[in-house]
């Protein structure tokens, strides 16, 4: 029993991870109705740009993450200022081939500037450690993902909820054309959005850093499982994609537990039967 | 005359917002009909409802006696039905004879035949060009009909919507955007249709010039709901109707 | 078609089948390769041109086919029912996913296509028994082509096993273009512009998107298939997105909106990465800028290049 509840908080830390590239691009989504198909690779730019700053430059490990979310920010700036919006109205087919492009050239780029794979940086000082949880060693690392993760939960709601330009955003994403005429600088919403939403990606990936290996594929994986998430809790919809990378996270934990060789089919078998049961996703509107 | 679509109880809401407050509706065949009303009065939602796009959350829709309530859209158009829409929608890369000859294949059951060639299915061509007569666009035959002009392009629009043979159809603001001699010429077919086809025409309109010369019965619809039914002159000296359209100006 | 066109392939066609005695074995081995990303792109194509979808996981399908024939060859080495079996694989597997994908909206299929496609790629990676994991399966024989009664071919060389790839392809360009060309074609061609229209003319759009779905999942199969005796290795990395991307790069290179679009395309596809390779192992960065390159610009592809002006005109004589 204690084994089954521990393993489910190992699930939970897998989640936050899972939540914070989910929740970029559901917010990415929401609002410039794109599907980014290279928030995988802010991710993994995240996580190389911390792991430079935290692992190789032996930066304090808050300024490698800030500094890590501020150049993720950038290039997210960069991408959707210099490519994006240039194709915003034409059929969405080409925005997704757009985002396609850039994780063919992000791939290779952080090859050619980073080389190959990379040792795991130790564990900051005050995080290291475990404490019993369930009879068994929990890590403190993940508690701190734990925490994190459920601090830009509440924050994003916080964000979307109360403040100025939470609500901007909530209009144009709803309605861009009655934004526009109110007064909103609506490309300048979508540039900020973007750059949250790349920033939030970028925080999933560098504070993985200490505990999962860096490597170019890990974006690949790492979009796929929000895809996934996402078509779970319907598009769109950032309360959903909380739940459904919760419930991504335990069961992928569990089914490491206990079907390790199939292990990322499980997760697809339950996409599909969330399909076949309710194609909107779990909590679409 | 017999009635071809009757609606009861029918209850749409988006969320909050209810679109469709109690519906009850008896369309005759036969009776060019208008449906006007304010904007959010329901009139397009009635219609995605009445043709399929959406489902009602309670009420009923009957078309010919037979229930049709969750009857997908395409099963609709076999029965009879048919709609033409307020923003522009045809095949856009497609020639012009091509954008109503694919109904009259699908009517014929022959869209799933697949290496024979489309020039070879003759009979449907030769309706196809004989739609293309009627709405005057026999001359643009092979032309992309993204190319064509505004107005052709509406009258595009309703051959499309009239190519599966339909008893009953739904027009969605048919001159929204043409000018006044386009608009003559979409009026003019209209009314031609509804006498050589025997097509029963159900017109969304704001135009109230458009509304009074074409239509033989008017539902004014507000708030998801039916304010009033009656003949131009009846409809004309409703006070309900009046007080609506703010400003009795409108309507006289 | 007009009729120096039709020369043109006439005599690229004699040219193909000439190319034996024409040039050595590269050349040949890159004329095959062409050939399956061709059928592969086409399959590709009849989704994403004509239907409207896009779909970011042929790979899995193309995987199917080319590990289904290659089971089937190293247990019994007859081509033919290689290449069937393949095919079928590739096929039932193409329906039963549509089936789940179909009746989603245009977005939810890109995300849905791609996570099946990985789907594939990651059985392919861990079911060792049957796939024989990362390593995949060796030692694939060029079977003999064997057809009780008709035909018994050994296809020992290199030159006869392109008369096969050759026919099949040519085959199987032949049945495309009756498709594009037949009330089915134009039928997803309706749907690609406006689907909501299509339903109003009476057409049963999900049924039909599936049809085009298992099509294109033929197709893929069909290249894999091919692509399995040729190699001679299949490995997990024919089901991996980056091998769903040879055929969405091959189209959006050649042209999407013409039917040979995504022949010429495969043939710019090879040219271009044989080129890259010789000067650097990122080619995919490369690759990438092209891509962003054609979105931003070049969305017909070499087609629109080419025939641009000509459609150009043929809308303005309207006005």
């Amino acid at each position: 029993m204690d084994t089954i509840a521990f393993q489910g908080l190992i699930g939970l830390s897998l989640a936050m991870y899972l939540w914070l590239i989910s929740a970029g691009l559901t917010i990415i989504f929401g609002v410039l109705r794109i599907v980014n198909f290279a928030h995988g690779s802010l991710f993994m730019v995240g996580a190389y740009l911390a792991f430079t700053f935290y692992g190789q430059l032996g930066l304090p490990f808050w300024l490698a993450i800030l500094l890590s979310l501020l150049g993720t920010g950038l290039l997210g700036l960069v991408m959707e200022r210099g490519f994006l919006r240039r194709i915003y109205g034409i059929d969405e087919a080409y925005q997704l081939l757009l985002t396609f492009g850039f994780i063919l050239i992000l791939d290779d780029a952080v090859k050619i500037i980073w080389g190959g794979v990379f040792r795991i940086p130790p564990i900051p000082a005050f995080l290291d450690g475990a404490w019993p949880v369930f009879g068994r060693p929990f890590p403190v690392y993940n508690t701190f993902i734990l925490g994190v993760g459920l601090a830009v939960a509440v924050g994003l709601w916080a964000l979307f909820e109360k403040t100025w330009w939470g609500r901007t955003v909530r209009a144009t994403a709803s309605d861009r054309e009655m934004a526009n005429a109110i007064g909103v600088n609506v490309p300048r919403v979508f540039s900020g959005v973007f750059v949250f939403g790349s920033m939030l990606a970028a925080l999933g990936g560098a504070l993985g850093i200490p505990v999962r290996v860096v490597a170019p594929g890990i974006g690949a994986t790492m979009i796929i499982q929000a895809f996934i998430i996402t078509v779970i809790g319907g598009l769109g919809n950032l309360k959903g994609a909380f739940v459904s990378s919760l419930i991504v996270g335990i069961l992928s934990a569990y089914g490491t537990l206990f079907f390790p060789v199939f292990e990322l089919f499980f997760i697809f078998v339950i996409m599909a039967v969330v399909l076949l049961v309710r194609p909107q996703g779990l909590f679409a509107r | 005359m017999s009635d071809l679509l009757t609606v009861s109880g029918l209850r749409k809401r988006f969320g909050e917002f209810t679109a469709i407050n109690g519906v009850e509706l008896t369309l005759p065949a036969g009776r060019l009909t208008a449906i006007i009303g304010p904007n959010g009065a329901g009139k397009t939602t009635l219609i995605n409802l009445a043709t399929g796009a959406l489902t009602p959350d309670t009420g009923t829709i009957r078309f010919k006696g037979e229930a049709i309530t969750h009857l997908a859209t395409h099963d609709r158009v076999r029965k009879g039905l048919s709609r033409s829409f307020q923003i522009m929608n045809i095949f856009t890369r497609l020639t012009v004879l091509e954008n109503v000859l694919l109904p009259v294949l699908a009517r014929r059951g022959r869209t799933r035949v697949p290496f024979s060639r489309l020039e070879g299915e003759g009979e449907a061509v030769a309706e196809g060009e004989r739609i293309l007569r009627e709405i005057g666009l026999q001359e643009h035959r092979d032309a992309p009909a993204g190319a064509l002009s505004h107005g052709d392009q509406r009258l595009l629009e309703l051959g499309i919507a009239v190519a599966p043979e339909p008893e009953l159809c739904f027009l969605d603001e048919p001159s929204s955007g043409l000018t006044p001699v386009e608009r003559a010429t979409v009026l003019e077919l209209v009314r031609r249709l509804a006498r050589e086809r025997q097509t029963t025409f159900v017109i969304v309109e704001h135009d109230m010039d458009v509304v009074f010369s074409l239509a033989d019965w008017i539902v004014v619809m507000n708030r998801g709901q039916v304010l009033a039914e009656g003949t131009a002159s009846q409809i004309r000296e409703n006070r309900q109707v009046r007080e609506v359209y703010l400003g009795e100006e409108v309507l006289a | 078609m007009p009729r120096r066109l039709a020369a043109l392939l006439m005599v690229l066609v004699l040219v193909l089948f000439a190319l034996p005695w024409l040039a050595g074995r590269y050349p040949l081995y890159l004329a095959m390769r062409i050939l399956i990303l061709s059928v592969f792109s086409l399959g590709f194509n009849l989704l994403f041109g004509y239907t409207g979808l896009l779909s970011f996981g042929q790979a899995g399908f193309y995987a199917v086919g080319a590990y289904g024939c290659a089971k089937i060859l190293l247990a019994v080495p007859n081509l033919f029912l290689g290449l069937l079996g393949g095919v079928l694989a590739a096929g039932i597997a193409a329906l039963l996913l549509g089936i789940l994908s179909v009746r989603h909206t245009r977005i939810y299929i890109k995300m849905l296509t791609l996570a099946f496609g990985m789907m594939i790629f990651s059985i392919a990676l861990k079911w060792r028994d049957f796939t024989g994991g990362d390593d995949g399966l060796v030692g694939i024989p060029r079977a003999p082509l064997e057809i009780p009664g008709l035909v018994s071919l050994s296809l020992a060389t290199m030159e006869r096993y392109y008369y096969v790839v050759l026919v099949v392809a040519l085959l199987a360009i032949g049945a495309m273009y009756r498709l594009v060309r037949s009330p089915l074609g134009l039928t997803l061609q309706a749907i690609r512009d406006s689907e909501s229209r299509a339903e109003f003319a009476g057409v049963p759009v999900q049924r039909y998107r599936l049809v085009s779905f298992t099509i294109a999942g033929l197709y893929a199969g069909v290249a894999g298939a091919l692509l399995a005796p040729l190699e001679a290795t299949i490995t997990p990395p024919e089901a991996h997105w980056s091998t769903s991307a040879e055929p969405v790069l091959a189209t959006l290179l050649g042209g999407a909106h013409i039917f040979g679009g995504p022949i010429v395309g495969a043939f710019l596809f090879f040219m271009i990465k044989d080129v890259i390779v010789r000067f650097t192992q990122y080619w995919l960065i490369w690759l990438g800028a092209i891509v962003v390159a054609l979105v931003l610009g070049f969305r017909g592809g070499v087609a629109s290049i080419l025939f641009g002006r000509l459609l150009a005109r043929r809308a303005a004589r309207v006005r």
